[in-house]
């Protein structure tokens, strides 16, 4: 399935089932992230609720610190 | 006013005579002199600001000048500190500009003095500390601030105005955990301009009256990698947030979150902040000279001095910084020894 990640095309395995999946994926597992799935923020807790389909949009940000 | 001198931005009709009038009559406290608060100072001293207060509590070094725009080799060699090197270039630049130089921390007790004096806050940290502090103090007094933050080729930025956006503190669950901000991945320059562009396009068109035009949005961009993000944040607004919410206490205004000792990210660094004291450098060289095994540098502003692995800075308010070690016992225990 293809989504778009960021801006950017993303072709994902069927595996990667919702965004928990895709955070796995990317290997991002270790960040704190602020995720939006089709323009809708997420708590943590909806990420394994949260089930990705061809053709979603999926933002992905995150906080540094540097100056 | 000089009429030539802002004419191109007075021709950019959304500013015009009257935001660029705005824009003298107004006051702006830049935290940190690094790579972001180089740029943004510049950027908004040649804009034409009335005035600018510049806080930064270290000195330029040979690693700074790949991507701090201000300075120059002699400061590197002068080990200046930043905010005074950069107020000296930044008066070359447009003498016209009212700036204030701090060599220090951006702590409590200087904020309360200077933020209800200014117009907007632009963050240049480099911790989150501070930054949580300067949320709650722009809460307080009512001050818009703009987030600004780079790492290798990642940026990130959003303005947080009172009452109207969420704040930091909104988001602290997304703040990463002590440690992993530091920049052992280093910085390509790009990626320092593009957060500044962002940053200051938002503080002009909050200083010229021009709010409706704030993007309202977390942005981020990793320009390697191509990749560009903008979020709503709205729905990250906490309804019983501790710094924004009706519910208020301030929680990074407290005394005893401050730290006196802070291991600088990525810099094999310890900084020791004693019991504010006031200290003569002459003095404490003379000292220091007796042991003819240490080698010392001194400016009017802070003396330099190396022993065994370790550098110690010492700066005229007391603080200190101890390079060559991330251990804060370690620091303190060679600061004890060397300084009593
Ligand atoms: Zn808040």
């Amino acid at each position: 399935m293809k989504i778009t990640v960021n801006g950017n095309g993303l072709e994902i395995q069927d595996e990667v089932k919702h965004i928990k999946g895709l955070i796995d994926f990317l290997e991002l597992e270790d960040k704190p992230l602020i995720i939006e799935h089709n323009q809708q923020i997420l708590q943590k807790e909806e990420h394994e609720k949260a089930v990705l389909e061809n053709g979603d949009k999926v933002e992905i940000v995150h906080f540094v610190g540097g100056g | 006013m000089e009429t030539n001198r802002y004419h191109r931005q007075i021709l950019f009709a959304p500013i015009g005579e009257a935001g660029q009038e705005k824009l003298i009559r107004s006051h702006v406290l830049i935290v940190g002199a690094g790579a972001l608060g180089s740029s943004s100072a510049e950027a908004l001293t040649r804009a034409g600001v009335g005035q600018l207060t510049i806080i930064d509590r270290d000195y330029v070094e040979e690693s700074n000048l790949q991507r701090q725009q201000l300075f120059s080799e002699a400061d590197m060699k002068q080990k200046m500190p930043k905010a005074v090197a950069a107020k000296q270039r930044l008066s070359e630049v447009n003498s016209h500009v009212k700036i204030d130089a701090i060599v220090g921390d951006a702590e409590i007790d200087i904020l309360r003095e200077i933020v209800p004096e200014t117009d907007l806050i632009i963050d240049a940290t480099d911790n989150f500390e501070t930054r949580l502090l300067l949320n709650d103090i722009a809460q307080k007094y009512q001050k818009p601030w703009i987030y600004g933050a780079v790492v290798a080729s990642y940026g990130v930025t959003f303005t947080v105005l009172p009452d109207k956006t969420p704040c930091l503190q909104c988001l602290q669950e997304y703040i990463p955990a002590n440690g992993a901000t530091c920049d052992s991945v280093g910085i390509i320059q790009p990626v320092v301009q593009k957060v500044v562009s962002q940053q200051i396009t938002e503080a002009l068109k909050l200083l010229t009256g021009n709010e409706a035009a704030l993007s309202g949005k977390l942005i981020s961009f990793d320009l390697w990698k191509n990749e560009h993000t903008e979020m709503e944040a709205e729905a990250l607004r906490k309804p019983d947030c501790p710094s924004c919410s009706s519910k208020r206490s301030y929680p990074n205004l407290a005394y005893d979150s401050r730290l006196k000792t802070a291991v600088l990210c990525g810099r094999n660094t310890v900084q020791l902040r004693p019991q504010r004291k006031q200290t003569d450098l002459d003095e404490v060289a003379k000292e220091l000279k007796k042991n003819k095994q240490i080698k010392l540098f001194e400016n009017p502003y802070l003396l330099s001095f190396e022993v065994d692995s370790f550098r110690i800075v010492l700066f005229q308010d007391g603080r200190t910084l101890v390079h060559g070690t991330m251990d804060s016992i370690e620091a303190k225990n060679i600061y004890h020894r060397y300084l009593g």
